[in-house]
């Protein structure tokens, strides 16, 4: 044991000291590439969108790079998005929503910006069973399995039952400016039920609304289900896939249904820190590209893999069980309904990593629906603030260079920062990133600023 | 020293149930030392067992959403499981310095004069990594405390001025709970720590002042008790000899008051022991709160089964601390008789 210590300590010491040497000879050596920083702390949430993070640690894509990347669960986004700004973390799985607020100042204000995506289609919406058990026998069934998609529909009359018995219907998300609160309220607010507005004196978004939306930590969501405090949630996997098996509550429906394409997470950085290190800033990026390429290589041949690291009590830490089935499209809702999901859980594939600004505009459109945004704004302010905080220009260097290194096969990018206009949705309703504010008139519910469209 | 006294000192520093062991190698009344140890080892042994066999058997029958609660065999088998994956871990550790060096030799050779560097290991903290953190941060904290409280204590106890003064603040402060605390701690730790390369961790220096401001208050009360009761006819031989304050502290108040002091001591350690546990929950800083914390998360089958092994090492660790320090109690209040 001694002795192992031993050459550690002198495998570790020498070329340290070799390298101060080096170092002070070869100041005026270094080249216009080298790497800023190389001891990097990102942050994650236990979800199994933080995959190519921890891809890219476990496979040595970080390392490939120079870089030495130390990675760190964190308790909520809350504590994320505090880290990130203050410098805790260098970098983190986050939320689309985080650095757009934080950019028109909801919340704390801060200049964050995102080079990279992570995730499409990873969250669901999960009911208890004593709601579902309500909902069940109004829902239209096609071979004796509800019908999907199930609209919210057919939780308003459950709803309603609660009002008139004088209870609170509570249901929770991870964060206000979460893509699980939007997604929430769009798919509540298509089936005709009024989630909530934020405003300047209500910042928990539960004015006028007919249900209670409140935050609640991802992995703490089955335990909050479980001991009554909510009624349902919204919340990235494996935690609805976890309620199902511990036979708490039953998801009802899954992002793909609500948005085909829904932009879950993304990787948040301080816009100080990309100015000052470019180059690590796009060895990260390089690094996230080839571990988002393993996670969707071969059609999933890799997911298995990825379950068993993923379930490791460092990572995500669920059973391999429990996480294996929303990465490997097999999609649990009930004992005995598994249906397949091809589009849940992308990393790569259909440009799922890349930072597209209509993205980003569409999480800004639903800030405004619900008046976390207070006032109406131009179209170009959106695309203004799109624009300051994704950032596809790094993405496309990176993947040049990802590329030009040849040990990685990439799709072929975008052709534009702008997805193309799309009604992908479940009350078909068409989204043009290009004007948001003919969107906003559009929507059911929601502040509508037809004015400021001009 | 001979069996005898040995076996007084052992009974003296609280290891009574080896005295007799020591008395029956002596050959001192086998049939007494005999009954002696059948009920300090045997009676507690018996009683181990049954609450082993009674916990295997009522065990099975709970069950929770993660699966029933776990038995002694399982809580063992998870234990394995946490020291296998500490030992898998360290091996990561030395193969990721091994893939360092290679590739700084590598870089070495393609341009002699490249700046090679070699950075720390990036892997999680494992198990016993989180009793080592949490041992050393109760540690910090109690010391912190200890400087803090025994002088306050002894001008509490010498003069009734400040005893006068400082009573109130006491009595507010001394029933505040650790969590109450913490996020104050958190915050001003945050406000006034601002370096981002400190030789501390932020949540180190968070988690051992939180355990210093619970564990303040036993030692400071009973170090002031201890002074305030010191014979008076002790205090008079030194007005007659004219002693120094300082001689006066140092020969005969802190002396006297020693039981007292260590008294408050061992009660500190526990309570900040115990303190220590709650705050690293809370504020999810390294140590086994979190370890705790993280597996309730976690919510996987072995779950269960782990934050049961940390329930035993935590239990097992304050045991052993609440020993040691009742052993230097008990040596420090004989040390006079």
């Amino acid at each position: 044991m001694l002795v192992m210590n031993f050459t550690l300590a002198v495998r570790r010491l020498m070329p340290l000291m070799l390298g101060v040497l080096v170092t002070a000879l070869s100041v005026n050596a270094r080249a216009g590439d080298a790497l800023e920083r190389q001891e990097l702390k990102f942050g994650f949430i236990k979800l199994t969108d933080c995959a190519p993070l921890i891809v890219a640690y476990e496979k040595g894509f970080f390392e490939d790079e120079g870089l030495y990347v130390t990675l760190e669960a964190q308790a909520n986004w809350k504590v994320v998005l505090d880290r990130v700004i203050d410098g805790s973390l260098d970098g983190s799985h986050m939320l689309p929503g985080q650095p757009l607020s934080a950019a028109i100042g909801f919340g704390t204000q801060a200049a964050l910006v995102t080079p990279f995506a992570m995730g499409v289609n990873t969250l669901a919406i999960t009911v208890s069973n004593e709601v579902w058990g309500l909902m069940k026998p109004k829902i239209a069934t096609d071979g004796g399995k509800p019908l999907h998609p199930i609209k919210a529909e057919a939780l308003k009359p459950v709803i309603d039952t609660f009002k008139t018995a004088g209870k609170k219907f509570n249901l929770a998300m991870v964060f206000p400016t979460s893509t699980h609160n939007y997604l929430l309220r769009y798919w509540l607010a298509a089936g005709g039920v009024n989630p909530g507005y934020y405003s300047a004196s209500d910042s928990t978004g539960q004015t006028d609304g007919d249900v209670l939306l409140s935050v609640t930590p991802p992995p703490q969501m089955p335990a909050t289900l479980e001991s009554g405090t909510i009624h349902g949630f919204s919340v990235g996997e494996p935690w609805n896939q976890q309620a199902v098996r511990k036979g708490i509550g039953v998801p009802v429906i899954t992002a793909d249904e609500i948005w085909q394409r829904t932009p879950e997470k993304i990787f948040g950085m301080r816009a100080d820190f990309v100015a000052k290190n470019p180059n690590t800033t796009k060895a990260v990026v390089k690094a996230l590209i080839r571990a988002a390429v393993w996670l969707d290589a071969e059609n999933g041949a890799n997911r298995k893999e990825l379950a068993q690291i993923l379930s490791r009590p460092d990572y995500v830490g669920a059973d391999v069980a429990v996480i294996e089935g929303p990465i490997t499209g097999q999609y649990q809702f009930e004992a005995g309904d598994v249906r397949p999901k091809p589009k849940f859980n992308l990393y790569y594939r259909d440009n799922a990593s890349y930072p597209f600004y209509s993205d980003a505009v569409w999480f800004l459109t639903q800030m405004r629906r619900w008046g976390q945004i207070g006032e109406a704004k131009s179209d170009a302010w959106y695309a203004d603030i799109a624009q300051k905080v994704y950032r596809p220009d790094i993405y496309r260097a990176a993947a040049e260079a990802v590329q030009a290194g040849g040990k990685t096969k990439l799709e072929a990018s975008p052709t534009g920062d702008y997805l193309a206009p799309s009604a992908g949705f479940i009350d078909g309703i068409e989204f043009d990133g290009k004007q948001p504010n003919a969107y906003l008139a559009k929507l059911p519910f929601g502040r509508k600023d037809a004015v400021a469209a001009k | 020293m001979n069996a005898f006294s040995l076996a007084a000192f052992l009974e003296r520093i609280g290891l009574t149930w080896l005295a007799p062991v020591v008395r029956l190698c002596a050959g001192d009344a086998p049939g007494v030392q005999l009954r002696s140890l059948g009920f300090q080892i045997g009676v507690p042994a018996l009683a181990l067992i049954v609450f082993l066999g009674v916990w295997q058997v009522t065990a099975a029958g709970i069950k929770t959403s993660l699966g029933s609660i776990p038995g002694p065999t399982e809580v063992w088998s998870a234990f394995n499981g946490l020291i296998d994956a500490h030992r898998a871990e360290r091996v990561k550790a030395t193969a990721f310095y091994d893939r360092q060096a290679v590739r700084n030799a590598e870089r070495l050779k393609a341009d002699p004069a490249a700046a090679v560097s070699v950075h720390a290991w990036t892997g999680k903290a494992t198990f016993l990594d989180q009793i080592v953190t949490s041992l050393k941060t109760v540690f910090t904290g109690f010391v912190i405390a200890t400087l803090v409280a025994v002088p306050l204590g002894v001008l509490c106890g010498t003069n009734r001025v400040i005893q006068a003064a400082l009573n109130p603040l006491i009595q507010i402060f001394k029933p505040v709970s650790p969590l109450a605390w913490l996020p104050i701690v958190t915050l001003a730790v945050s406000a006034v720590y601002t370096t981002q390369d400190g030789v501390f961790e932020k949540s180190f220096i968070t988690s051992a002042i939180t355990v210093t401001l619970c564990s303040l208050w036993p030692t400071l009360i009973n170090t002031a008790l201890g002074v305030g009761a010191v014979d008076k006819d002790l205090i008079n031989v030194a007005r007659v000899l004219n002693l120094s304050w300082y001689t006066r502290i140092t020969k005969i108040v802190i002396p006297s008051a020693l039981p007292l002091i260590f008294t408050g001591l061992r009660l500190s350690l526990g309570v900040g022991w115990m303190v220590l546990i709650a705050a690293e929950m809370l504020a999810q800083n390294p140590g086994l709160g979190k370890f705790v914390w993280d597996e309730f998360q976690n919510g996987s089958a072995q779950s269960l089964g782990r934050m049961m092994v940390a329930v035993f090492v935590i239990g097992l660790i304050g045991f052993l601390l609440d020993r040691v320090m009742q052993s230097i109690q008990q040596l420090a209040s004989y040390s006079r008789a």
